[in-house]
């Protein structure tokens, strides 16, 4: 095996952006001592109506824990403000699990024996004529991380495709250049998704012992890169259960908050996932992202970030969903399945991960709408 | 105090937070502003100013104070721009409070011609202290063009009316990374010192003191209000108890694991 790489260092082709953001949120997320918060600071926390990102770390201390309640309540006030009764509704569509990572937590690493597919322009239209026909009009594109076998051509022909089909499209890809988000963006795609995984640098670079992914700063850059390539919007999370929850998840609210400072049109989402099983692998296990874990975390983003729209996984179960969106997430994925042609009969290549909705899109809007809320399939236009 | 609590601007640390306006200018007034107000700047207009003549605003400013030159009469970019550089060859300094005005009614300043003086101003190394209408959007323009502090108003000028725009001087304290000093409309200490308690940088007064009954005990009071709403920023509001606000039945009641 060859040398392992400085993950802190780019590879050639990766372009490097002027930024300050990567220090400032590695600093504060340093600076930030969960177990040192006081019952005190959450309760100012708490009365605050734009909170600051000291309130933020607060509100994901230990020390909210009793306060889960209250928070609840203030999330669901600052969300029905924010989103009235909207809950976007959409879902993704895997193309290929091909990978060039070897991220030892997830099931499309490279080492792992599953079988990889990915799908064709035939078969990419069939899945989409299937999910548009569920009512679905926005999607979101994904595909492992092989710029080899999902190329930029490869994800924009996607995104053509899928212009024909969905008034909204996002992505969620290996991270790449400011030109190469511009040309998906020409090609219709309007968000980018970007995970993070982990905040911590060296937990970063135990879990990333190859491949691109491996570049930490490459990563963290893509928001910014993607929003100068001309994007309408960018996604954040951290997979909570790698390191420290509360640290990462202050992070990915930091990262957000700062790029959303200084790209005030941005729109900005975040993603809430923890671990699940995964396929082949047994070894990782979430310790101590629970429930109450994950909603505390839910909360606190939603009342730091009021204007941010708050994704609920279908890793989680139906209940936790149901009363989630009525509590601080604003968009729910629907009618999900991970394995790669799964809206046909057979799938062809085997799934990232485990969920555990499987709700169909008629079942979740139903379940919208029995919480007095609304499903919206599409709040948003294309320029082009 | 520990560590002085200071309001930096071009560089220069002041620990006051007050900035005396001088369009009503009197000497009672400028005498009382800095001896009972503590004002360690005070603005003048370049055009009150009448070298070697009668009622020569300069002869009224006693020294050790900063001056903060302003662009009041100018209606255009090019206007505010010209007046600037004729107050620093006059020895004025390199702070300048940018002021174009084209509505001679309500005098409410005019955001894009003064983005454009600030723009061009902080190029030629000003202090530049833009006064402005509350939006977000040109404050956000203003920062970027190299503003040294943002001057919002609070109600529109002499009229004595109190934070009028607070939710937008809001807005400007939480997401603008300047000063936010507060300018026009701020009536009396109690005001002066809500806006301190939101975060605000600094007030500029003028008419609130020069109207005064008393000119001295309000320059005084003014003080008082504005270190007060200072020290209880830093010292975080408290909460507020809300009554009947819990709903009866939990909200996380639904958790497993």
């Amino acid at each position: 095996m060859t040398a392992k790489t400085d993950p802190m260092t780019y590879l050639p082709g990766m372009e490097i952006i002027a930024s300050t953001m990567l220090d400032e949120v590695l600093q504060a997320r340093s600076a930030f001592h969960p177990e040192a918060a006081t019952a005190a600071q959450v309760r100012r926390a708490l009365q605050k109506t734009r909170l600051r990102p000291e309130d933020f770390a607060a509100l994901l201390s230990p020390a909210a824990a009793p306060f889960l309640e209250e928070m609840a309540h203030r999330s669901r006030m600052v969300t029905r403000r924010q989103f009235g009764n909207a809950i976007q509704v959409f879902t993704p569509l895997y193309l290929a699990n091909h990978c060039e990572n070897h991220c030892v937590y997830c099931g499309f690493n490279s080492h792992n024996p599953i079988r990889r597919a990915r799908l064709d322009s035939g078969e990419i239209e069939a899945e989409m004529k299937a999910i548009a026909a569920t009512g679905l009009r926005e999607i979101l594109l994904l595909t492992g991380e092989s710029r080899a076998m999902s190329d930029i051509d490869y994800i924009g022909k996607a995104c053509r495709i899928a212009r024909r089909h969905f008034k909204v499209v996002g992505l969620e890809v290996y991270p790449m250049n400011v030109e190469g988000y511009a040309r998906l963006h020409e090609w219709g795609a309007d968000y980018v998704t970007v995970f993070q995984e982990t905040y911590n640098p060296d937990r970063y670079e135990t879990l990333h012992p190859a491949g691109p992914k491996r570049v930490f700063p490459y990563r963290f850059h893509a928001q910014e890169r993607a929003i100068l390539g001309g994007m309408r919007g960018v996604g954040f999370a951290a997979l909570l259960g790698l390191d420290d929850f509360r640290r990462d998840t202050f992070a990915t609210g930091l990262h957000a908050y700062l790029l959303q400072r200084k790209y005030p049109h941005a729109e900005i989402a975040l993603s809430c996932p923890r671990l699940r099983p995964i396929i082949n692998d047994d070894r990782i296990n979430p310790k101590d992202v629970h429930e109450a874990q994950l909603l505390q975390c839910i909360l606190a983003y939603r009342l730091f970030l009021p204007f941010a729209h708050i994704t609920i996984s279908t890793r989680e179960r139906e209940g936790f969903r149901d009363n989630v969106i009525s509590l601080g997430a604003s968009k729910i994925s629907a009618g999900v399945s991970v394995g790669i042609g799964g809206h046909q009969e057979d799938a062809k290549g085997d799934g990232q991960f485990e969920i555990a909705d499987t709700r169909s899109v008629r079942e979740i809007c139903d379940a919208i709408l029995g919480r007095g809320l609304q499903p919206v399939m599409s709040d948003d236009v294309h320029p082009a | 105090m520990t560590q002085q609590d200071c309001l930096i601007l071009g560089g220069r640390a002041f620990t006051s937070r007050f900035i005396l306006g001088s369009g009503k200018y009197s000497l009672d007034l400028i005498e009382a502003a800095v001896a009972k107000a503590g004002a360690q700047i005070i603005t003048l207009a370049l055009r009150r100013i009448n070298p070697d003549g009668q009622a020569n605003i300069l002869d009224y400013i006693p020294k050790g104070v900063t001056l903060l030159p302003n662009t009041s009469g100018a209606r255009t970019a090019g206007e505010a721009v010209r007046i600037a550089r004729l107050a620093r060859e006059m020895g004025c300094g390199d702070f300048v409070k940018i002021e174009v005005i084209r509505d001679a009614r309500y005098l409410l300043p005019d955001n894009a011609e003064t983005l454009k003086a600030t723009e061009i101003l902080a190029k030629e190394g000003f202090v530049v202290l833009p006064y402005m209408y509350p939006d977000l959007n040109a404050a956000r323009d203003m920062a970027q063009a190299g503003a040294a502090a943002i001057m919002p108003l609070g109600a529109p000028i002499g009229s004595n009316k109190g934070l009028s725009t607070r939710d937008f001087i809001k807005i400007l304290i939480d997401e603008i990374d300047l000063p936010v000093i507060v300018d026009a409309g701020i009536g009396r200490p109690s005001q002066a010192c809500e806006a301190m308690e939101m975060g605000a940088a600094g007030i500029m007064a003028n008419t609130a003191i020069a109207t005064a009954g008393d000119i001295p005990a309000m320059a005084t009071a003014f003080r008082q209000a504005i270190e007060a709403g200072r020290t209880a920023f830093l010292a975080g509001l408290g909460p507020i108890q809300e009554t009947g606000a819990a709903a009866s039945s939990p909200l996380t009641g639904f958790l497993r694991d």
